[in-house]
């Protein structure tokens, strides 16, 4: 028997994380006898939350993201907008790389960046190494007061090239919108229209970093606030890039802010490798509108195909 | 090359001073000057041991006749200061650092025997705004061109620095751009911040702060001085805390106030002698800086022994400050919650 291995029943590494990953699949049979040991659990963990933010006890990256936070507080709330309001569904979450810096690129729509808040939720809950989507951001944004600090601190930072290549290059998952105020803000006539993408930059950044671009569709978000007016003298009065006008705002004041129940579809295509052009690819301008346009182009063919199967625009 | 005659600037405050101290210890060193307007505090004057002090206004030409009869070969100009000396000091602070700049360089330009040039400046030459990108490297400059304050004080003292070394290619000159200090012993306007009972913050904002622990500090400065290591590099600590976290961990409270009424409470703080805060730093509070000290440890060859939560804790338990909320209080209560949870089952 030279050959013969202890192999261990129960790796207790291993069954931890099975535990930690399907804690409501196969309920430990001890929770089954007392059903309070779930409140109180959860109770602990409220408690010793409630002790780090006190002592101020936590990490925060140098981009500002304040994970413990952003776990706690700010990723819950969007759970029941995600499963129950939106129904998303993903498709090819196996294109989104478990380790590793990649640029996920995808169409923005919506009037409000709610597409943005519900990708980054999907990746965060869906993805088997659930990964936390870096955003890039417009600078009103991060000028913002109040919604400025939130972005900071839920892992957003400014979109320009020093911010990306810095988070590319550290291993980094990074979502970008390119269209920005263009795509969201644009007339609901406009739908599913991808606008301008920028001017590459995030097509440079990866390519100096060599990480993939991963091109990602989202259907169901133009729906949500069918933008059919724009008044522009009081986006001008707030510094706002538009000012929206739904069937239901202003006209129902606070109740038209509430979303279209419309049903989601957000796929993730084939990752575009970026690592076969050798250095200095991102400075030659021609790959870079190249590649720019094969992602766009990718991304608005995969919204028609989703937009065919789609039947009904609330289910589905 | 090891220097043989060493000036510092800046003598009376505690970097020049410790620095002073440093190289007066140091046996390699033969002779080490030590120059500012005012004496340096007792205790302070204990430690420069064998260094001698030089009671001399670099703005005064005076300064160029000691470099020259002294044989200095090693000037380190740390007096390159942000904390003004009191409620009307901002003034005569800005002549200091950039008149007392020009005139020091002017004398070093003079004489033939300066070999190097040491210069303390500050990341606050990046500026502070919501359009820069979240980590600085050497190479980029400010978005808004920082307009008062220290932080214009340093940009000019920069580009001084350059034209001296455009004009002396024969002299090595490193300039170090500090993230703000921190250490139980420095007196900042950072330190006193924190030290209030009632931390006043802008409402709606939480900045990102890396700190640079004073001892890393000297240690830098000390190295720069006794190695041959031109360019210009950034300095400070690893990681990051939001000025909120650093509140909290110095066992403050927050208190957030609005945008519009920042100058007013600025101005009381002036005006009751706690703080002095110039609009630049309160620009700093809206939205911090963090630099990238990959050159530091790469090129420089240095990595600060304390992180910035480091070296902030250590500055907490050395003031000795004491929390409003006691930490032991918390845990007591999160015990007994949990405790009469259980009970409750």
């Amino acid at each position: 028997m030279a050959g013969a291995r202890v192999i261990p029943l129960h790796d207790p590494e291993r069954d931890a994380a099975r535990r930690a990953r399907h804690v409501e699949v196969v309920p430990e049979p001890e929770q089954q006898q007392s059903p309070a040991a779930d409140w109180e659990r959860r109770l602990a963990d409220l408690l010793s939350f409630a002790r780090r933010r006190i002592a101020g006890d936590y990490e925060v990256d140098e981009f500002g993201f304040d994970r413990d936070l952003t776990e706690n507080v700010l990723m819950p709330p969007l759970k029941p907008l995600y499963e129950k309001w939106f129904r998303v569904e993903t498709i090819g979450m196996s294109n989104v790389p478990a380790a590793g810096g990649a640029l996920i690129v995808a169409n923005h729509s919506g009037t409000l960046p709610l597409d943005a808040l519900m990708t980054s939720y999907g990746i965060a809950s869906e993805h088997p190494a659930q990964r936390h989507m870096r955003m890039l951001g417009a600078d009103l944004v991060f000028r913002t007061p109040v919604l400025g600090a939130l972005a900071r601190k839920s892992g957003q930072t400014l979109a320009c090239n020093p911010d990306a290549e810095r988070l590319l290059s550290s291993g980094e998952l990074v979502g970008v919108w390119p269209e920005g105020f263009k795509g969201i803000g644009k007339p609901f006539k406009d739908r599913y229209k991808l606008q301008r993408f920028g001017r590459g930059g995030f097509v440079a950044a990866a390519l100096k970093t060599g990480t993939p671009i991963i091109p990602c569709s989202i259907v169901g978000a133009e729906e949500i606030y069918p933008m059919i007016g724009d008044i522009k003298a009081l986006a001008r009065l707030f510094g706002f890039p538009y000012f929206p006008v739904t069937p239901f705002f202003p006209l129902l004041g606070p109740l038209g802010a509430i979303p279209l129940p419309s049903k989601w579809y957000i796929e993730f295509g084939e990752p575009i490798r970026t690592d076969v052009f050798g250095d200095g690819a991102a400075d030659d301008p021609m790959l870079v509108f190249n590649l720019t346009d094969q992602v766009r182009e990718t991304i608005q063919q995969t919204l028609y195909r989703l937009l065919t199967q789609r039947r009904n625009v609330f289910l589905g | 090359m090891t220097p043989k005659v060493v000036l510092v600037t800046g003598v009376s405050r505690f970097l020049g001073g410790h620095l002073a101290a440093r190289f007066a210890a140091n046996p390699d060193v033969e002779r080490v000057l030590g120059v500012d307007t005012e004496p340096p505090p007792r205790d302070l004057l204990r430690r420069m041991g064998r260094a001698e002090f030089v009671r001399a206004d670099i703005r005064n030409p005076l300064i160029s006749k000691v470099i020259a009869t002294a044989n200095v070969d090693t000037v380190v100009h740390a007096s390159v200061t942000a904390n003004p000396a009191g409620p009307t000091g901002r003034t005569a602070m800005k002549e200091m650092n950039v008149i007392g700049t020009m005139q020091l360089l002017a004398a070093c330009q003079k004489s033939p025997k300066v070999r190097k040039l040491v210069v303390k400046s500050t990341s606050a030459v990046y500026g502070s705004s919501s359009r820069d990108p979240a980590v600085f490297t050497e190479d980029m400059s400010p978005k808004d061109l920082p307009s008062s304050g220290y932080a214009k004080d340093a940009v000019e003292v920069e580009g001084y620095v350059r034209g001296f070394g455009r004009r002396r290619p024969d002299v090595n000159v490193t300039t170090l751009r500090f993230t703000n200090f921190i250490g139980p012993r420095i007196d900042t306007v950072l330190t006193r911040y924190f030290a209030l009972p009632v931390v006043p913050t802008v409402l709606g904002y939480d900045a990102r702060v890396q700190l640079l622990h004073s001892e890393d500090a000297l240690a830098v400065l000390e190295r720069a001085t006794l190695h041959d290591l031109p360019g210009v590099f950034n300095v400070g600590g690893d990681g990051v805390l939001l000025l909120s976290q650093a509140i909290r961990r110095a066992g403050r409270l927050n208190l957030p106030v609005p945008s519009a009424a920042v100058p007013t409470v600025g101005g009381f703080f002036r005006s009751a002698r706690l703080v002095d805060f110039s609009p630049d730093q309160m620009r700093f509070l809206n939205w911090g800086r963090v630099v990238d000290t990959t050159l530091l440890k790469e090129d420089f060859g240095f990595t600060p022994r304390w992180t910035t939560q480091q070296a902030f804790d250590d500055y907490v338990s050395g003031r000795g400050l004491k929390p409003l909320i006691d930490p032991e209080t918390v845990a007591a209560a999160e015990r007994g919650i949990l405790d009469a949870a259980a009970r409750f089952r």
